[in-house]
């Protein structure tokens, strides 16, 4: 178990716990009240904690280690049926993007997402689940394939931007993700987009328009970084709290803002604290959604994804105010 | 009370009023350093003409050099930014904006304006680099919108000419969503047939490049703009070593396909009205 800085509290009471139950086996005294304190005790903690998180907390567990990534979520709504499929038939496959066919009770879904490495090597491979051009591409590959045989798309956003690597400049970086976000306000079939982690910027936008767009409450989706809106707006690394404050990138910000469709609650104390947990809740999201989803034809769905996105922002017209 | 209420007294100064140059000045090309008068410079479009160096210019120039006469109507001018976020870095959003709208006389980093290019309809949405960065929030956005309404309504073909750093970062959200807002509107021109042609000039770089500026039926630039997703610098501190010579320059950009051609800007009328006409013809 991996504690972060805020969670030192339940750590330590966590270890005397585990100090407790050794001594508890050790003595063979029968210390059940005290466990059974204990453990209401951390589990009391532990609530008082996540109930009043910090935007910059929420950030960083988004990026918790132990938090299921991508192909964890694939696998299980899927029930293990997924099946990978690779390349953008033009310059290569992109680890750092995944996607493929998976039954979900019964229903054939195209499965998309950023996938970030699982230990050192693979975070390498899968460079962090930043996507280069040929990632987007095989994205869109997929999801016009999802469309020609009329199965609904479910994305997994889990990413710290799109690849800012030479070679992603050359093969048009740009290119790739504006012509995902063109080419998936047409797409005749569903589409679900899940943020599971963080969503930074174009990079996650890139599979990120759906008729519905839903958030893991502790995830982030922002124009950038609380780091890097720190080190240019305040030119410098060290108001990344701040940045996160004031960038309102939180689920439920985004949420009161009218910029995603829904909030997906997670176990307490993290989607990394109870894996089985979160993957039931994501399941039944996803058929809940399918379902309404499916009832509409697709002319319905792309006028309302079009909609959807073409009212967000705010402006005033000087004009009408004039006139009031 | 919003912001904009205030604003309204501070504006005065037009654009135009703003970028007259005064007669007897001198323009220095900073790339090679060559003298030439100011109004000779004008009326080459703000092209050195010893060097071929396309001096950076704002929608006042480029819709004079576009359309005839410099007759244009100006759409949804009046529409200015709000501050969703209630957002303050160094300084508070809503005060960066009325300073930057009193100093460029501008509204926002976007103006848009339909007319005849030689005698061809025309809607051009130009991007104001003076305004923070031409950076996109929430009026850029609504601005192409509400133009791609204009042309899909009228049948006319739209231009839209990008010249900024990317996203409006005290937008946040909204400013990413403008990327969203914009490609979906232009999947409606895309499907009406209605030719959208994308000049990307110096610099067009980050969201914008990631979405309206790459989505032309034909994307064009002018000669040596800056044109990416992710800043050199960026770029550079990823791969840990200097970039190769003339990296993410227009030219560049044509050799790797993204690009269907680079035009000067003293050709850039001439050449527009043609491609006009052959899509009409
Ligand atoms: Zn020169």
């Amino acid at each position: 178990m991996i504690y972060l800085d805020f969670e030192k509290p339940i750590q330590e009471l966590t270890e005397e716990l585990e100090k407790l139950k050794s001594v508890a086996e050790k003595s063979k005294v029968d210390m059940s009240k005290s466990i059974a304190e204990l453990e209401a005790k951390i589990h009391e903690k532990r609530v008082e904690i996540f109930s009043n998180l910090t935007a910059w907390q929420k950030v960083q567990l988004s990026r918790h280690p132990e938090r299921p990534y991508t192909l964890a979520y694939i696998d299980a709504v899927s029930n293990s049926s997924f099946i990978e499929l690779h390349g953008d038939r033009t310059v290569g496959d992109d680890k750092a993007m995944v996607g493929g066919f998976g039954d979900v009770d019964g229903q054939t879904v195209m499965f998309i997402g950023q996938q970030k490495g699982i230990n050192t090597k693979m975070r390498q491979i899968r460079r962090f689940g930043m996507a280069n051009p040929e990632g987007y591409r095989k994205a869109l590959r997929l999801m016009k394939m999802a469309e020609k045989f009329n199965k609904p798309i479910v994305t997994f956003i889990d990413t710290p931007g799109a690849y800012p690597g030479l070679e992603a400049e050359e093969r048009g970086q740009g290119e790739a993700i504006a012509r995902n976000l063109l080419e998936m306000t047409q797409l005749k079939v569903p589409v679900i987009c899940i943020i599971i982690g963080e969503g930074a910027s174009g990079g996650a936008l890139g599979i990120g328009i759906g008729d519905k767009v839903l958030m893991l409450e502790n995830t982030w989706y922002s124009v950038i970084s609380p780091e890097s809106c720190s080190s240019i707006l305040w030119r410098s690394w060290s108001f990344k709290e701040t940045a996160a404050e004031a960038l309102k990138l939180t689920s439920a910000d985004m949420s009161n803002n009218g910029l995603i469709d829904g909030i997906i609650k997670e176990p307490l104390g993290g989607a990394h604290n109870n894996h089985a947990e979160i993957f039931a809740t994501v399941k039944s999201e996803i058929l809940k959604q399918l379902e309404v989803l499916k009832k509409q034809t697709p002319d319905q769905r792309i006028t309302a994804r079009i909609d959807k996105f073409s009212a967000m922002g705010v402006v005033h017209d000087l004009e009408e105010e004039e006139n009031k | 009370m919003g912001w904009f209420k205030r604003l309204k007294e501070g504006i005065t100064t037009t654009t135009t009023e703003k970028r007259e140059t005064p007669e007897g000045l001198w323009y220095k090309c900073p790339s090679c350093k060559k003298i030439h008068t100011a109004q000779e410079h004008k009326a080459n479009q703000h092209v050195c003409l010893n060097c071929g160096y396309h001096e950076r210019i704002g929608s006042a120039e480029y819709f004079e050099i576009i359309f005839d006469d410099n007759n244009f109507t100006e759409l949804h001018e009046n529409l200015v930014s709000g501050d969703p976020l209630d957002f303050t870095d160094t300084k508070k959003y809503t005060d960066r904006l009325t300073d930057t709208i009193k100093k460029s006389g501008l509204k926002d980093a976007l103006r848009s304006a339909y007319g005849k290019v030689n005698g061809n309809d025309l809607v051009v949405c130009c991007m104001d680099f003076g305004f923070i960065g031409g950076s996109m929030g929430s009026v850029v956005g609504e601005k192409i919108s509400r133009s791609i309404d204009f042309c899909l309504k009228n049948k006319t073909p739209l231009l839209i000419i990008s010249k900024s750093g990317g996203a409006r970062m005290m937008e946040a959200a909204f400013s990413l969503m403008q990327m969203a807002k914009t490609s979906a509107k232009l999947s409606l021109m895309d499907k009406a047939g209605i030719p959208y042609i994308s000049l990307c000039t110096d610099p067009t770089t980050g969201g914008v490049t990631a979405s309206y500026a790459m989505l032309g039926d034909l994307n064009i630039s002018e000669p040596g703009a800056l044109i990416g997703f992710a800043g050199p610098r960026v770029v550079k501190e990823t791969i840990g070593k200097d970039l190769p010579k003339g990296f993410q320059t227009a030219e560049f950009v044509l050799e790797h396909g993204f690009l269907d051609k680079i035009i000067t800007r003293t050709e850039l009328k001439a050449k527009l009205s043609t491609l006009l006409k052959m899509f009409k013809n």
